[in-house]
């Protein structure tokens, strides 16, 4: 269905990645955010409160980041789309409730604009170095779904996207901005709210007697209700049951964990994304994700001027990675270069799919600024050396 | 008098508050002599006779015996994470405010991992009615101190016995900003049956302190007896002693309890304030919520 | 044809154990007003003694036994009399 122009701002707009993912949020249809301050995040909150009470949402500043990252679930099973936004030291502050949300199958949205770590790190600066995090950090088996603009305009397409994969598959997806990419400011085009698609939310609206609120049908996802429809419904983080209910026991724990995990990783093909240029005839692929995309681009074309056969693939849905292409591409191409803002975790990714068939080489970087393009340019260069 | 000339009227009735209760999941995990119960007994006749339409009532739990209750209860309920109960309650009220949102756990739940967020709900004066059973103790994971372990107890974490001074509930309740504050004891079901009712029909950040009987763990370690022995020193040792100053309603090691309704006030709610400041500061350009712009709608008319 | 002219006596109550539920807390027996309760020498499946009434004229039916049972294993009601027909 169509976003509810109710807070579109359709138009051309000169904002940050921050204030663009706040109007994204508004176009998805999200009416409630909870969020704690913090650098270089807070933006995305700050707009949010300007503009919530013009669009019938609600923003509360909570007390901490374990606060909000649970009171958004609340407000899902109040019936709301909801958000929290946050970056590194919070992000931290949050794995507990990611677990929370992927267990109960809470539609939910949290924003990483990510600095560098670790800990207090580089407040002000910008860093990758979250993303095994995003998909590791809570504790136990479970997955989610991890995506990386790379420009303002992304922040406020994907964060759409987002949405909608977040309620289409009830798990928490995670959107991983940085600072970059946050504070810059660019053109962003809002589109009509017509043009907009917002998925739909799927509610039980049939009789009480005998309802499962956590069986699902063939494509694994049940169907939600809210609080207050009356469904009398228990919703637990222990290991439950197709009622809900707590049934401690390995046979349920094998059935829930492996319908949890199986629901994103046998869906793979419709929620991936990535954009490729030059693949057909690569030798060597770069690959990249968020920022880092984009200050690999003069690399490349440095590269393909001197007669390299180079091309990108980036990343724009992150987890789940795309395993099944780079498996198509190694042993085709000689060599990965991965360039990002850490000191090799995607990488990793990457060299587990190509299974030895072609040569991985890291560009890492500790954080705090960008790639500089000479430094990911000597790498495509010793790949194709090597 | 001839017995044979009577007969019974009534068919024996089934126990009324099976209703309230998921009788699917019973027995429940609680042991034998635990006050939990006892407290869920009362809060099932509280909601009988409340007149809140149940499918609207929430109820959230963190983490801990007490946290169990939720799944035994027949409402719209949610088992959080530990400590965190407040703030789901807080963004599960906002989303709808039509909902009455009670959160029912322990405490160390509470005011130990949850402190941060019961003193800002409180704080906020977010609308919710917070049951917590203080059995002084960490039941759940085998007995270890709590912010409420009396100085004096022994707790497997405090094996040579406590020494830290603990939390005054109600005092920690009404100077946060709570508008109700009361203190019971399992033993006094019906004070407690109606002090629930009442907190339930409060407006505002309710307060209800529960002290119940920890067999297994609290009294076994501190040779207190069992959930009887302990009723009757609530029995014994309690004074009611309604409107009491909070100040004065520290709890010690098997010393006097002193029990009753304390607070009673009142102040604008979270979101009466938040109506009222944006009503006056945007005029007609603040759009509420579809759901808050119902019940406003509904206040205006009254 | 019998007439009945006196007033019927009091309401009488009786309680309802679930014995299987009980747990043998003892709370009920010791809260009981006119203590009509006993836990009995009989056993449930979990090896706990549930209570019996053990004097049934006694009970009033107040219910603060199923007020305070934490096991909701037992509960009182009071039985209402009322003349029997007469042919």
């Amino acid at each position: 269905m169509h976003a509810d122009p109710v807070g579109v701002l359709t138009g051309a707009h000169f904002v940050d990645g921050d204030h663009a993912c706040s109007e994204g949020a508004i176009a998805a249809g999200c009416r409630f955010v909870a969020g704690y301050p913090i650098t270089p995040s807070t933006e995305v909150v700050e707009r949010i409160a300007e503009r919530f009470p013009f669009v019938g949402g609600m923003f509360i500043q909570m007390e901490d980041e374990l606060a909000s990252s649970i009171a958004i679930q609340g407000a899902a099973w109040g019936g709301k789309k909801a958000m929290t936004v946050t970056s590194g030291p919070g992000f931290s502050l949050m794995m507990e409730h990611i677990g929370l949300a992927a267990m109960t199958e809470t539609p939910c949205v949290f924003v990483n604009v990510q600095r560098a770590g670790p800990s207090t790190g580089l407040p002000t600066m910008p860093a990758q170095g979250d993303m095994m995090q995003a998909r590791w950090g809570s504790h136990g088996d479970y997955e989610i779904i991890a995506l990386s603009p790379n420009s303002p305009q992304e922040c406020f397409d994907l964060t759409i996207r987002a949405f909608n994969l977040s309620e289409q598959y009830r798990v928490p997806v995670l959107f991983m901005m940085d600072e970059c990419v946050g504070h810059m400011i660019e053109r962003v085009v809002i589109p009509p709210a017509e043009k907009i698609e917002v998925y739909q939310r799927r509610m039980y609206e049939g009789p009480r007697e005998n309802f499962l609120p956590f069986e699902a049908g063939n494509d694994l996802v049940p169907m939600l209700v809210k609080a207050g429809d009356g469904y009398r419904i228990h919703v637990t983080g222990l290991t439950h049951d197709e009622k809900g209910y707590p049934d401690m026991t390995v046979g349920t724990q094998a059935t829930l964990v492996r319908r949890l995990v199986d629901k994103i990783r046998l869906h793979t093909d419709d929620i991936i994304r990535f954009e490729e240029q030059n693949i057909e005839d690569a030798e060597i692929v770069v690959v990249t994700y968020g920022i880092t995309s984009r200050t690999a681009i003069p690399a490349i074309e440095q590269a393909r001027a001197k007669g390299m056969k180079v091309g990108h693939l980036r990343l724009v849905v992150v987890w789940p990675f795309p395993e099944k292409r780079i498996r198509e591409l190694a042993g085709r191409v000689k060599a990965f270069v991965v360039p990002e803002l850490n000191l090799g975790q995607m990488v990793y990714e990457v060299e587990r799919c190509a299974a030895g068939k072609s040569k991985v080489l890291s560009v890492p970087h500790a954080g705090g600024t960008v790639h500089q393009p000479k430094d990911i340019y000597a790498a495509i260069e010793k790949s194709l050396r090597g | 008098m001839p017995e044979e000339l009577y007969e019974l009227e009534t068919a024996v009735p089934e126990n009324p508050i099976e209703e309230y209760l998921r009788m699917d999941r019973m027995p429940h995990i609680w042991c034998p002599g635990c006050g939990i119960g006892t407290t869920v007994n009362c809060f099932a006749r509280a909601l009988e006779t409340s007149g809140l339409d149940l499918d609207k009532v929430a109820i959230v739990s963190g983490i801990g015996c007490t946290g169990r209750v939720a799944g035994y209860v027949r409402l719209d309920s949610f088992h959080t994470t530990h400590g965190r109960a407040i703030p789901f309650a807080t963004g599960l009220g906002l989303a709808n405010p039509g909902l009455k949102v009670v959160v029912y756990s322990g405490d160390g739940d509470l005011v130990a991992i949850g402190g941060n967020h019961f003193i800002h709900a409180a704080r906020r004066n977010v609308d919710m009615t917070v049951i917590l059973i203080n059995n002084m103790i960490y039941g759940m994971t085998g007995g270890q101190v709590a912010p409420t372990t009396p100085i004096g107890a022994t707790a497997s974490t405090a094996p040579h016995g406590n020494f830290e001074e603990t939390f005054n509930l109600p005092f920690l309740a009404e100077s946060c900003g709570a508008v109700y504050v009361a203190r019971w004891t399992s033993y006094h079901i019906r004070h407690l049956t109606k002090s629930i009712k009442e907190a339930l029909a409060k407006r505002g950040f309710s307060f209800v302190e529960i002290l119940a009987p920890c067999p297994t763990l609290y009294s076994r370690r501190n040779k207190l007896g069992d959930g009887l022995e302990q009723m009757v020193y609530y029995k014994d040792h309690s004074e009611i002693r309604n409107g009491a100053d909070t100040k004065s309603v520290a709890l010690d090691f098997q010393g006097k309890i002193v029990v009753g309704k304390f607070v009673d006030r009142e102040r604008p709610t979270y979101l009466d304030a938040m109506n009222e400041h944006f009503q006056k500061r945007l005029g007609d350009r603040y759009v509420p919520s579809d759901e808050m712009r119902q019940i406003l709608h509904a206040q205006n008319r009254n | 044809m019998a007439q009945v002219v006196e007033k019927p006596k009091k309401s009488v109550g009786g309680v309802i154990i679930i014995a299987e539920r009980c747990k043998g807390c003892g709370f009920c027996v010791e809260f009981c007003p006119p203590e009509v309760l006993e836990l009995s020498s009989q056993y449930n499946a979990k090896g706990y003694h549930p209570p019996i009434l053990v004097n049934k004229d006694g009970c009033t039916g107040c219910d603060i036994c199923g007020m305070v049972c934490p096991d909701f294993a037992i509960y009182g009601f009071i039985m209402k009399k009322k003349l029997k027909e007469v042919k």
